[in-house]
This record gives C-alpha cells, sequence and structure tokens, in this order.
C-alpha cells in the first residue's frame, strides 16, 4: 500500500501543482537548493547499494556523485531518493527527484507517452535467464512449461512473453515485487529460472549464498540501454546531463583517470585540455564550471575507473566489460566529442 | 416554481404551508448552507482535475484510459478465463478484477465458518478448548497480516519438496513448492453436473423454506438434512447420465518442469487465502463471540428449562439472536478481508492491483491505473456493504 501512497502522492502533487514546466526549472531549481535529487534503486549491488555505513555506492551512484561534481564542482552535493520500479517515472514525472540514475531502459514509448528523456547509455545490458545448474538447461529453447520468476511492471515482462510465444513454448509467470524476492523465490525452488536483465542476474548471483549453483544461459532476449533519464522541458538540465555522462568516457578515452589528472593538467593534448578546461570556453556553454570535467574525474573517476570498481574486475560481479568498452576496444561506448 | 418544489410536502409540515425565505428560517438555512458546499465540493473537484490535466498536458504525458485497448503483452500467472498476453490491458484487468473477487469469496465463507467454529469454541465450557481458541484469536490479531502471508509463502515455497520430489497423500495428489494438483474432470459432462448441482442447491434451498413454514404452522419436523444429500447426489448423477457419461478424470503427471493436467492451487493463492482466512476468523471470533454474549442470560435458562441440549439451546435459540447484533461489525470484518487482499502484490498473486501496477509501469497512465483500482474496490466494498444492509434489515427484531 506504501506503493499506492507514493503514486498516489504524486498524483496529488502534480493536481495542485500550479505552473507548468518551462525551460530552465529544474536547472535553476537545483542550483538554487544546493544539491542534486537522484532516483536511484533501492538496492542492486554494483548498480546501487548503501555498504554497511549507509554509504550509496555503484555505477549509477557515481552519475549521480558526477552530475552534482557538474553543477557543484563537488561530487557530495547530492542526495537519493530509492525508488521502485512503479514509483520511478511518477517520481520523476511530478518533480520529486530531478534525475533518474536507476538502471532504467530507454524506449520510445517512455520518452513519448511519459514525458520523458533518456540522456544516453551508461549501461549496455541484455535481457538474460538464470536458471540452477543441477536443472541441467543448456539453452533457454529447453524451457518449455517451465515456471519463470518475473519483476513486475519492468521492460523484461514483456520481452519474456514476446521471446517464449515466437519460440512457441509455453511459460507460467510468477510476478515478484523486488529483485531480491524474486531471487529469493527462485533460490526456493518456486520458479526453474528467473529472468532480468543480465546484471542484475550476475549481481543477483554474486549476493546468493552458493554463486557456483546458478547459470546465466546464453540467449539475450532483448537490447537493454539503461541510462539516466530527465524531464522533458528543460533543455539546459537535460544537456547538463548528457554531457556528464560524455565526459566521463571522454576521460576515459584519453586516458584521463582520478590519479593522473593533476599532470594532465600539463598536457600538450589539445583534445586533453579543452575537456579539462585547460584551453577553451567548453562549461560555460552548459552554464557550469569550465573546469567540470576535471571536477568529474578528481571526485568520482572516469567511466572505466567507476566500471571496474563497481561492476567490472575490481567488484564482487567480475561483469566483462563487453558492449561497454570503449569503441576503440571492441565496445559501443562512444562519447560525443568535448569540442 | 421552485420554492413549491422545494419546499416539504403537506404531510411532512403538517399545518405550515408557505414558505417563508428569511434567514430565521432553519430549514432555509439549511438549504443554503448545503447548496454551498455542494458548490464549494464541485469547485474543487473541478479545480483538481482541471489542474491536472493542464500539467499532464504541460509535461507532455499522455492521458485517458485509450490504454485499456492496448496489446496488453505480459501473461499472467493464473486467471478464471482465457487470457494470454496478445489480449487487451482491459481484459488484463478483468483477470485481476476476478482473481481479486474470487479469493473474497472464497475467504469470507471460509473466514466465516472458521470465525463462528472459533467464537463458539472461545465460549466454551471445557477450558483446554476456550484455552486454545483465545490464544488463537490473541496471536492471529496481534501479527501484522503481511508477515502472515510472507509466513505461509515460505512455509510453501522453502518448506514443501521440490516438484520432483512431491509428496503424495493420496494418488495423483501431488503437494509440492508448486502448489496442489488434484485431479479434475474433463469433457461435457461438467457442464451437465454442474447444472445439475446448481438444481440441486436451488431445491434444497426451497425445501428448507418449505419445511421452516411447515415447521412453524403445524409444528412437525421435516428430515431436510438427508433429503439434501440425496438431492445433492442425485441431480449431478443424472445429469451424468443424461450426457451421456461424457467426461475423463483428468489426472496430473509430471512431465518436463511440473506438473500438468489436474487442478492447481498455486502456493501464491494458498498463501493468501490461508493469510486471509486465518487472519479475519480471528477477528470474526470475537465478534461472533460479542454477539453471544449480548444474547440475555436468561435466554440460555429459559431454553434450557424446557430440556433442550447446550447445542440445540445454541443453535434454535441463542445464534438467531446473536444474527441481529453480529451483521454489522461482520460487515466490516468482510470489507476488511477484501481490501486486505490487495497485499496479494507482495506474494506474487496476480489481483487487481498486482496486475493493475503491472499496467501501469508499463504505460506509465499512474492516475488512470490508480482510478481503476480505487473504482474496482469502491464498487466490490459499497456492494457488500449494500447487500449486508439488506439482510441486516431483513434479520432486524422487528418491534410492533
Amino acid at each position: 500500500m506504501n506503493k499506492a501512497l507514493t503514486l498516489l502522492a504524486a498524483g496529488v502533487a502534480l493536481a495542485f501543482a500550479s505552473t507548468a514546466a518551462q525551460a530552465g526549472d529544474t536547472y535553476n531549481a537545483v542550483k538554487k537548493k544546493g544539491f542534486v535529487q537522484c532516483g536511484i534503486n533501492p538496492g542492486l549491488p554494483g548498480f546501487s547499494l548503501a555498504d554497511s555505513k549507509g554509504v550509496w555506492k555503484g555505477l549509477d551512484i557515481d552519475m549521480c556523485r558526477a552530475i552534482a561534481a557538474t553543477v557543484f564542482g563537488d561530487a557530495s552535493k547530492f542526495k537519493v531518493t530509492p525508488l521502485t520500479t512503479q514509483q520511478r517515472f511518477t517520481a520523476l514525472q511530478s518533480g520529486e527527484v530531478d534525475v533518474l540514475t536507476r538502471n532504467s531502459t530507454a524506449t520510445i514509448a517512455r520518452d513519448t507517452t511519459l514525458g520523458l528523456m533518456s540522456t544516453g547509455t551508461n549501461y549496455y545490458d541484455s535481457q538474460g535467464v538464470i536458471v540452477k545448474k543441477s536443472l541441467g538447461v543448456k539453452s533457454a529453447s529447453e524451457l518449455d512449461g517451465a515456471s519463470v520468476c518475473v519483476l513486475q511492471g519492468t521492460t523484461t515482462e514483456l520481452n519474456l512473453a514476446d521471446w517464449f510465444r515466437s519460440h512457441k513454448i509455453t511459460y507460467k509467470p510468477v510476478v515478484i515485487e523486488t529483485s531480491e524476492g524474486g531471487f529469493r523465490t527462485f533460490e526456493a525452488g518456486r520458479c526453474d529460472a528467473t529472468t532480468s536483465d543480465k546484471s542484475q542476474l550476475a549481481a543477483l548471483r554474486a549476493s546468493s549464498s552458493a554463486p557456483d549453483d546458478f547459470v546465466i544461459l546464453p540467449e539475450d532476449f532483448s537490447k537493454e540501454p539503461l541510462g539516466p533519464m530527465v524531464r522533458q522541458g528543460d533543455d539546459e538540465w537535460f544537456m547538463v546531463v548528457r554531457w556528464t555522462l560524455n565526459a566521463m568516457l571522454e576521460a576515459e578515452e584519453y586516458g584521463i583517470t582520478s590519479k593522473n589528472v593533476e599532470q594532465m593538467l600539463k598536457s600538450d593534448n589539445p583534445n586533453v585540455q579543452r575537456i579539462l578546461g585547460v584551453n577553451g570556453e567548453m562549461g560555460k556553454g552548459l552554464g557550469v564550471d569550465n573546469r567540470w570535467a576535471y571536477n568529474i574525474v578528481k571526485q568520482v573517476g572516469n567511466y572505466g575507473e567507476s566500471f571496474d570498481r563497481n561492476v567490472g574486475k575490481d567488484s564482487p560481479l567480475k561483469l566483462d566489460r563487453g558492449l561497454n568498452a570503449q569503441w576503440t576496444k571492441g565496445g559501443v561506448m562512444y562519447a560525443w566529442p568535448i569540442r | 416554481m421552485a420554492g413549491q418544489d422545494l419546499a416539504p410536502s403537506p404531510r411532512a409540515t403538517g399545518a405550515r404551508r408557505a414558505r417563508r425565505w428569511s434567514w430565521n428560517d432553519p430549514t432555509t438555512r439549511a438549504i443554503i448552507y448545503q447548496v454551498g458546499l455542494l458548490l464549494l465540493v464541485g469547485l474543487l473537484i473541478w479545480y483538481l482535475a482541471h489542474n491536472t490535466l493542464r500539467n499532464l498536458a504541460a509535461r507532455n504525458i499522455t492521458t485517458g484510459f485509450d490504454f485499456l485497448q492496448q496489446r496488453a503483452g505480459f501473461s499472467i500467472g493464473e486467471s478464471a478465463i482465457e487470457y494470454s498476453p496478445t489480449d487487451s490491458y482491459g481484459r488484463a484487468v478483468l483477470v485481476g478484477l476476478l482473481n481479486t473477487l474470487m479469493v473474497s469469496v472464497v475467504g469470507i465463507v471460509a473466514a466465516t465458518v472458521l470465525g463462528t467454529l472459533l467464537g463458539i469454541g472461545r465460549l466454551a465450557r471445557n477450558s483446554l478448548v476456550s484455552g486454545l481458541c483465545g490464544i488463537y484469536i490473541e496471536v492471529m490479531r496481534n501479527i501484522p497480516l503481511l508477515l502472515q502471508l510472507y509466513f505461509w509463502y515460505a512455509l510453501v515455497t522453502e518448506v514443501m519438496p521440490s516438484a520432483r520430489k512431491a509428496f503424495s497423500p493420496l494418488p495423483s495428489v501431488f503437494i509440492s513448492n508448486r502448489g496442489l494438483r488434484l485431479p479434475w474432470l474433463q469433457g461435457n459432462a461438467i457442464e451437465w453436473m454442474l447444472g445439475g448441482l446448481a438444481l440441486a442447491i436451488a431445491a434444497c434451498l426451497l425445501l428448507s423454506h418449505w419445511s421452516r413454514r411447515r415447521q412453524e404452522a403445524s409444528g412437525r419436523s421435516f428430515a431436510l438434512l438427508p433429503a439434501c444429500v440425496a438431492l445433492l447426489l442425485a441431480l449431478p448423477a443424472l445429469g451424468w447420465w443424461i450426457s451421456g457419461a461424457g467426461f475423463v478424470v483428468d489426472r496430473p503427471v509430471l512431465k518436463g518442469f511440473n506438473f500438468q493436467g489436474g487442478f492447481t492451487v498455486t502456493p501464491e493463492m494458498f498463501a493468501l487465502l490461508a493469510g486471509l482466512v486465518t487472519y479475519t476468523a480471528a477477528y470474526i471470533a470475537e465478534v461472533v463471540r460479542s454477539g453471544i454474549q449480548a444474547v440475555n442470560k436468561g435466554q440460555w435458562e429459559a431454553a434450557a428449562s424446557i430440556g433442550l441440549s447446550r447445542a440445540r439451546v445454541l443453535r434454535f435459540v441463542i445464534l438467531p439472536q446473536t444474527m441481529r447484533v453480529v451483521i454489522p461489525p461482520m460487515t466490516s470484518q468482510y470489507l476488511n478481508l477484501v481490501k486486505n487482499s490487495s497485499l496479494a502484490v507482495a506474494i506474487g498473486y496476480p489481483d487487481i492491483v498486482a496486475v493493475t501496477n503491472t499496467i501501469l509501469n508499463q504505460t506509465g497512465q499512474a492516475i488512470e491505473g490508480i482510478a481503476i483500482i480505487m473504482a474496482a474496490y469502491l464498487v466490490v466494498s459499497l456492494s457488500i456493504s449494500l447487500f449486508m444492509n439488506w439482510y441486516n434489515k431483513r434479520m432486524a427484531l422487528v418491534e410492533r
């Protein structure tokens, strides 16, 4: 019921809101209140999870910190609102949060009917299926008649139905509200398989008591470009979020890391100089400090550092860079140039 | 003209004929206050609706109920009617509503039976029985329902064996963490047998009415129970015979990942029903207990003095009088049960809230989605309330 209440509150907020959104509204409001309010996943290892001290960590949290670094020059000037899948879009629509950094898939329906705008992709994902090794299944096409645990109300539910129908096999969904709940139900044996974005499956497997008992099947059910979303109607704010992501990617491409950023200030590479604000007035157009990208890299790190620390080789998840590698290294991470 | 229309009928006002349009007339004042309040409320609603729509439009958010015709695209675990992902969102809502109604009806009947027994047990002279009933009531009433639902769900999914090691207490009956599988009937005889059953139930109701009349008139009692049992057995059997005995028993068999065929009670439905029934029964038990205690002690003594046994006193003298007291609080319990069924979302039973949440999340039409849920509960609750009020009036003591 708590969820319904939040939604109701958001509806009421829309009912009483007096003015329509105007250009610059969000951007000005963020500057005025002195922090960025990010809508995040309440608990997804590697992407956003509070540690034992209550500090939020993860790839999506780093995205939020980077936006704070862009706007205020201080990555700590952010606050988070944990949101379930049901709450997330309404919370953004009604202005409860300024930006959604919550592993949400960019789709045309969300951009065109929900009044939202995807700003870019900070993780290229795909939907997959995880099963117990003991089941002896090698491919999702062997799952005819299986019970599948699925998270409520995500694109996952649709992709699952589409994939099974196109392969002319049947399944019984068991729809669970939270991803941990779904995985626990699956672990207990209520479902033969559970489906979600592969990064989530890896995260859930890593946090289970016996990670080696599970196997993620090779099939990809869908494309899931996950990235930050903002409300429509504020181009300035949209650009701040989009270019924050680009700056993190550009920094990685040009080898600027949180460790060498001070030396890089003296680099004679014109690209590096533009990114770090030594040369040119790139920040001004965005309405932020010229050294915004420097602030991001110094305080948060470049995209690759954030990836390795949260979901990649230095994390318990140990996800491959795969599609998320730079375009120069066989991936599809291709930042628009800062020039 | 208007003045005449508003004026109370001559019968009500007695001698007074003309309306005095004066502020000192309390009736006039009341009318003015009420019209003013109505205007204010109307204005507020209009303002909220108008402003919401304007804000939604300004934020490029689609509004309206057109999405109900779109293809839903997601599956639903259990449904009383045919449903596939190619059906519309509207049909998905209907599936959810029927699931809610199913759980509510079964839950209300079961909770009433269990609650009444517990309430009577609470007052038993055997202190073991009354003590146990008391403990049950206190424990159930003091644990939040959500926790109880989690408990029942965990009991099925984590404690029960897997499908391949299913526990089989009777041939072709399987209990596993996939739920309870029972043999079921299949074939064209089913409709005939169901028709026979409906006919038998109707006949029993008529028969009981007639036997009561006869007993009141002549004092002769009629063996109602054996007659009804005979009817309930004979009429479906007759239907089966007429239709050419065309049915087979559909036995569940383990095939692939799970049992195929037969009738299933899923763990989600079981957990929800078990939780709702055991929880609400505790409250109903208290309602029944207080109702019984509200009947004057003299009624017990008077009935006992003509030599009736305690059980017969309870059945023929006390419970009929108890009904008058318990119907209003019982109505509240029924409404609570229906509304509490929305907690189904926590354990994955596809009730109307769960289904509409999914739709709301896919279409993003939060306001419409919540409106559908609210309207559904409002209609169901008001229907129950109306029925119970009608029943209450019928049962109420007619004083002359």
